[in-house]
């Protein structure tokens, strides 16, 4: 029993760990302060991110415009923050599709081997092969331009690395006592599977969630920044330096704010990321 | 070893196969008439539409084109861009290189940075210098690669005039040009790599730093500098440069947007450009070539891991 | 003992100098850089669709007509013309002219061509010259061109790329694959081309024109990125470049060693409605000519372009642009007016915010100018909501008839029925709104009979007399070609089309 426990507690968190992890804190605080942004728009953001002034097109940073405005006179920052809310959207929704369509398929691979193994490996190796990039671009191009294909698009292309990871820690979780056990005593597989496999490779699936939080904000960024993504008039920060693009000698402003916005939000998540990784434990012995 | 090295290039095809066929799928759901595409200025005569869509094979059943495809493939044939008007082969062959070139460039660089900003930080771990290589991993893992890129070309070209903004020399015209039309995209690309090098490495030298062969080494009294250079990074090294190698994937796909920003007429723009042409061989053969070259790669790369893997106990 | 040395290779250096060849003197080639806004596609007459291309031709391929810059039809390769009668049109050659590869022109290599274009597969020239039933030599300097139903447009076409001469035994020999090697009657010769990166054409002694042409090269390079090119006219890689944003001007004018020139061009801009072509017709803004007239009235076409185009644009509210002989001067966009819009709205007994999709293809300032207008509309009772899509997707869209109001752009033509025939005629491929009037088809089909421009024009002034009052296309601005070029560069005159003229160009010395 006791090694049934010992054993399930492998591929679990270092609570501790986590709560001393000085950056990763930071990280989170970061986070927090986006999703309160994002949530928060209406009352945070000094004007609605609509308005629009003729009369001061692409004006520079100044004390009524924090950070200037774009080129149809809308104030860059209420835009900056209400930009939040595509980046976050697009960056849990991705991953909450590429999850669910990757882990079980990556936890039957594991889980089943044989010939369903094989043909699910060779379908993720395929997808694997084609550039991210360009899988999503086709995709988005496919379902058409706006947040939600986009957000579909890049769940699509993200879900191999979930299948991944989850077929990885299966296999690895599978070779443990406690399976054996469970098997001994008559579990049908499907209970196995969810009660004893499931949680146990929650721990890497998370941490690979949060990385991919990150790299799906990217995305969205890239393909709203090719046109393919949110479009205008809802601010994004990709489909803003998509705008910027034109202007960058006359208003470098319009270019700098949303990729440092993008920067900030990427290294919140990389930071949270890096600190569940570095609490997740799945060293046997030592 | 044998058996599963046969069986693994085995599996090349199906997984190629599979590619081809989603990828096919996937353009061919794609809204928008190539024909019209084609036709341009013209498309508005019905006739000459109707004429391209025959002549493009774009009203037989798609397992037709598809077979039709399939089997020009099979005889070497890539197909011939509508758009470009040109045979696929033929474009890969002039592109193929360029992206090659920046990958290769942005290899060098990822390496270059990443491997030395690793060690230190492993080293010196808990100081501030590993706290300041830390960080700057963390920002090369956050920043998009083509807002840096735009930034380095506002702050380097525009602004200071070192570097032109974009455009390509080839190596073989003009290598000191063609350095200087490469290296910001080269280190705008490298860039993402570079940090995920370092953190591997950090990592690596950290667990090597720790192994026994080092404490008996230093047991022994060779000096610190020995210990770190000629045991720990040697064995440190081996599983970075070959799961580096698997950032090649990543490289191609960076590619992608690193040429449109910087205007460099590599693969990337080629199959981007392709993509909302709707120009469909070129998609295909682009994607198969590419999809080809990154499976290799990573067999490669497995190989190399394995063979080497069994020398890192012992040291 | 240096400084001896040092002299003697200094004297013996000059010695060698002064009796060295006079070749070793001569100056450097003449190489003229000129930017393209995209790569053009294939460089076969017969084939190619891309208006960049058109530019490309005008430095390799003559025509028998050209356009003078008021956009008069002048001699090139043919002197001159007359119609024996309305379906008869004799083209008198001009002599002496040979193509880039040695051959002669004469009325079999004009009746080689002709036929090219009207029969090979894939050849987007047939739509252009359809009216030609057949092509007869005459005597080796004259061509007849029998019609058949008189075309008034023709000779515009025949001064555009359908009436590029292209030789014979190349074309013969080549084939299909003729655009990767094109030989012409043109000022320079092709020769090679790197996809998306140059084309570069070399000066053709033979030319008939040869004493007006000033470069040995010419480099014809795609700069997708406008910010790109503007930075390399600026470092003086690039001579000359095309198609320039108007946000960019300021930066050029500011440098001292270039300049700008603008010209308003003969594209036009607007918004086509979808009135008949299926389900998506049945919108109120679809069936309402009133309310139609109301979203033109909430639009301050002036204010739009001073946003998004610097105000370089020029307010159009027809087809055929200021620059165009056929453009109706008595045709001019109404001044904004709010209160009528929201009367008109009112009147229309549709209940408000009347929702109203603009397909928008997803050019960076066609996204600012949606949202321009989506803000101006609003106060007149229209939610418009915005569809973007990158181009091919938008075409698809509007000819699959799924769109209620589409913002897009023509390239024009120089002869006004160019502009309006495919777009407001039945059943042709650029309505996409599926407009019928029975009467604006019959007087675009008189105007194509019709032979003086005047003639002409006064039809076409019927036209939008009854267009104006459908509103089935909303036409807004008329772009402005606008170049850069570095002031050493002279003798060049903007034509209206937008195509470089390389006759006449060059550096100063």
């Amino acid at each position: 029993m006791t090694a049934l426990v010992a054993g399930a507690k492998m591929a679990r968190f270092k609570w501790k760990r986590l709560a001393r992890h000085g950056s990763g804190l930071a990280g989170a605080a970061l986070v927090a302060a986006f999703v309160l942004a994002a949530i928060g728009a209406p009352l945070i953001a000094p004007y609605g991110p609509d308005i629009t002034n003729w009369a001061a097109i692409r004006k520079a940073p100044s004390i009524a415009h924090w950070f200037g405005t774009d080129e149809i006179g809308r104030d860059e920052l209420s835009r900056i923050i209400w930009g939040a809310r595509a980046s976050l959207e697009a960056g849990v929704i991705s991953v909450l599709i590429a999850g669910a369509i990757g882990v079980p398929a990556g936890l039957l691979a594991g889980f089943a081997r044989g010939w369903t193994d094989a043909i699910l490996s060779r379908i993720v190796d395929a997808m694997l092969a084609i550039p991210f990039l360009i899988l999503a671009i086709a995709l988005a191009a496919f379902l058409g331009p706006n947040l939600r294909d986009a957000m579909i698009a890049i769940g699509v292309s993200t879900a191999p690395m979930f299948m991944r990871v989850a077929r990885a820690a299966t296999l690895d979780i599978m070779t443990r006592d406690y399976i054996e056990a469970a098997r001994a005593v008559g579990n049908p597989p499907w209970r196995i599977a969810l009660r004893h496999v499931a949680p146990n490779i929650a721990a890497p699936v998370l941490v690979q969630a949060n990385l991919s939080i990150a790299t799906a904000i990217i995305a969205e960024a890239s393909l709203s920044f090719l046109g393919l993504g949110e479009q205008p008039p809802t601010p994004s920060w990709g489909s803003m330096l998509n705008a910027a693009q034109q202007f960058l000698t006359q208003a470098p402003w319009l270019a700098i704010f949303p990729g440092l916005a993008i920067i900030a939000v990427v290294l919140a998540f990389n930071l949270t990321g890096d600190a569940l990784h570095d609490a997740l434990d799945t060293r046997r012995g030592k | 070893m044998q058996s599963s090295l046969g069986a693994r290039l085995l599996q090349i095809i199906p997984t190629m196969l599979l590619v081809s066929v989603i990828v096919f799928a996937l353009q061919h759901l794609l809204p928008g008439d190539p024909a019209v595409m084609l036709a341009g200025d013209s498309a508005g005569d019905p006739h000459v539409v109707a004429q391209i869509r025959d002549q493009l094979l774009l009203n037989r059943p798609i397992g037709d084109q598809y077979l039709h495809w399939l089997v020009g493939v099979l005889h070497g044939n890539l197909g011939y861009s509508w758009e470009l008007s040109a045979p696929v082969t033929t474009l890969l062959l002039q592109k193929l290189p360029v992206t090659l070139q920046l990958s290769a460039m942005a290899f060098v660089i990822a390496l270059a940075t990443g491997i030395p900003l690793g060690v230190i930080s492993a080293v010196k771990k808990g100081t501030p210098l590993d706290w300041l290589a830390t960080s700057v991993g963390l920002f090369g893992l956050s920043v998009p690669s083509f807002w840096l890129g735009i930034v380095l070309i506002l702050l380097v070209s525009v602004d200071l005039g070192w570097l032109p903004p974009s455009g390509y020399v080839p190596l073989s015209q003009d290598p000191l040009q063609s350095l200087r039309t490469t290296i910001m995209p080269a280190f705008v690309l490298g860039n993402a790599v570079a940090a995920i090098i370092m953190r591997h490495t950090r990592s690596a030298m950290l667990a090597a730093l720790h192994q026994d062969y080092v404490r008996t080494a230093r047991a022994k009294g060779l000096s610190e500098r020995v210990v770190v250079w000629r045991h720990a990074l040697r064995n440190a090294l081996i599983p970075v440069v070959t799961l580096a190698g698997l950032q090649l994937g990543t490289l191609l796909s960076g590619a992608v947007l690193t040429e449109q920003v910087f205007d460099i007429p590599g693969v990337g723009k080629l199959v981007v450009d392709a993509v909302f042409n709707r120009d469909y061989p070129v998609i295909q053969g682009v994607v198969l070539v590419t999809g080809l070259l990154y499976v290799l790669i990573n067999l490669i790369t497995d190989i190399l891991y394995a063979v080497i893997n069994p020398k890192l106990r012992g040291g | 003992m240096r400084l001896a040395s040092l002299t003697f290779g200094l004297l013996s250096g000059l010695a060698a100098s002064v009796t060295a060849p006079a070749a070793a003197f001569a100056d450097p080639p003449k190489v003229l850089h000129i930017s393209l806004i995209q790569d053009p596609d294939i460089l076969d007459p017969t084939l190619s669709g891309s208006y960049v291309g058109r530019i490309v031709f005008a430095g390799m391929c003559d025509k028998l007509f050209d356009f003078d810059p008021s956009l008069n039809i002048v001699p090139q390769l043919a002197i001159g013309y007359t119609y024996k009668d309305p379906t008869h049109l004799i083209i008198n050659l001009r002599p002496g002219v040979l193509f880039q590869d040695g051959e002669k022109l004469d009325a079999n290599a004009v009746k080689y061509t002709l036929e090219r274009y009207l029969t090979m597969p894939g050849s987007l020239r047939r739509g252009e010259i359809s009216v030609v039933q057949s092509v007869e030599v005459i005597d080796p300097l004259t061509v007849e061109l029998v019609l058949k139903a008189p075309d008034s447009a023709l000779l515009a076409q025949l001064a555009d790329r359908a009436g590029i001469i292209i030789a014979p035994k190349a074309a013969a020999a080549e084939g299909a694959k003729f655009g990767l090697h094109p030989v012409c009657a043109g000022p320079f010769s092709f020769v090679e081309r790197v996809p998306e990166q140059k084309i570069v054409l070399k000066k053709f002694p033979g030319y008939w024109d040869a004493k007006d042409i000033h470069f040995d090269e010419v480099d014809y390079v795609p700069f997708v990125n406008s910010e790109v090119g503007v930075a390399n006219l600026q470092t003086g890689q690039l001579d000359m470049l095309t198609g320039m944003l108007p946000n960019d001007v300021a930066t050029i004018k500011r440098d001292p060693k270039l300049r700008v020139e603008s010209q308003t061009s003969l594209a036009n801009v607007g918004i086509t409605f979808n009135v008949a072509n299926g389900p998506a017709s049945q919108s109120p803004i679809g069936q309402n000519a009133s309310l139609r007239h109301a979203f033109e009235l909430a639009l301050d076409r002036t204010a739009l372009i001073n946003v998004v185009y610097n105000g370089l644009y020029a307010p159009i509210a027809q087809a055929n642009s200021p620059s165009s002989r056929f453009y109706v001067p008595s045709i001019v966009p109404p001044a904004m007016d709010l209160a009528a819009a929201q009367k008109l709205v009112a009147q229309s007994g549709v209940k408000t915010p009347i929702p109203v999709t603009l397909l928008v293809p997803n050019s960076p300032d066609f996204l600012q100018a949606a949202q321009v207008i989506q803000a101006m509309e609003q106060p007149a009772g229209f939610d418009v909501k915005i569809q973007a899509m990158e181009f091919a997707s938008s075409l698809a869209t509007a000819r699959a008839g799924n769109f209620q109001a589409y913002l897009i752009l023509w390239s024009g033509r120089a002869d006004a029925d160019g502009n309006m025939y495919s777009f407001l005629h039945d059943g042709y491929g650029f309505n996409y709104g599926h407009y019928d009037n029975q009467q604006v088809d019959s007087l675009l089909d008189q105007a194509r009979v019709a032979q003086s421009v005047t003639d002409r024009t006064a039809l076409y002034a019927k036209v939008w007399g009854i267009e104006r009052q459908d509103l089935p296309i909303l036409y807004l601005w008329s772009p402005t070609n606008i170049v850069g070029l570095k002031k050493t560069l002279l003798g060049f005159h903007p034509v209206p089309d937008g195509i470089v003229r390389l006759q006449g160009m060059h550096f100063a010395s």
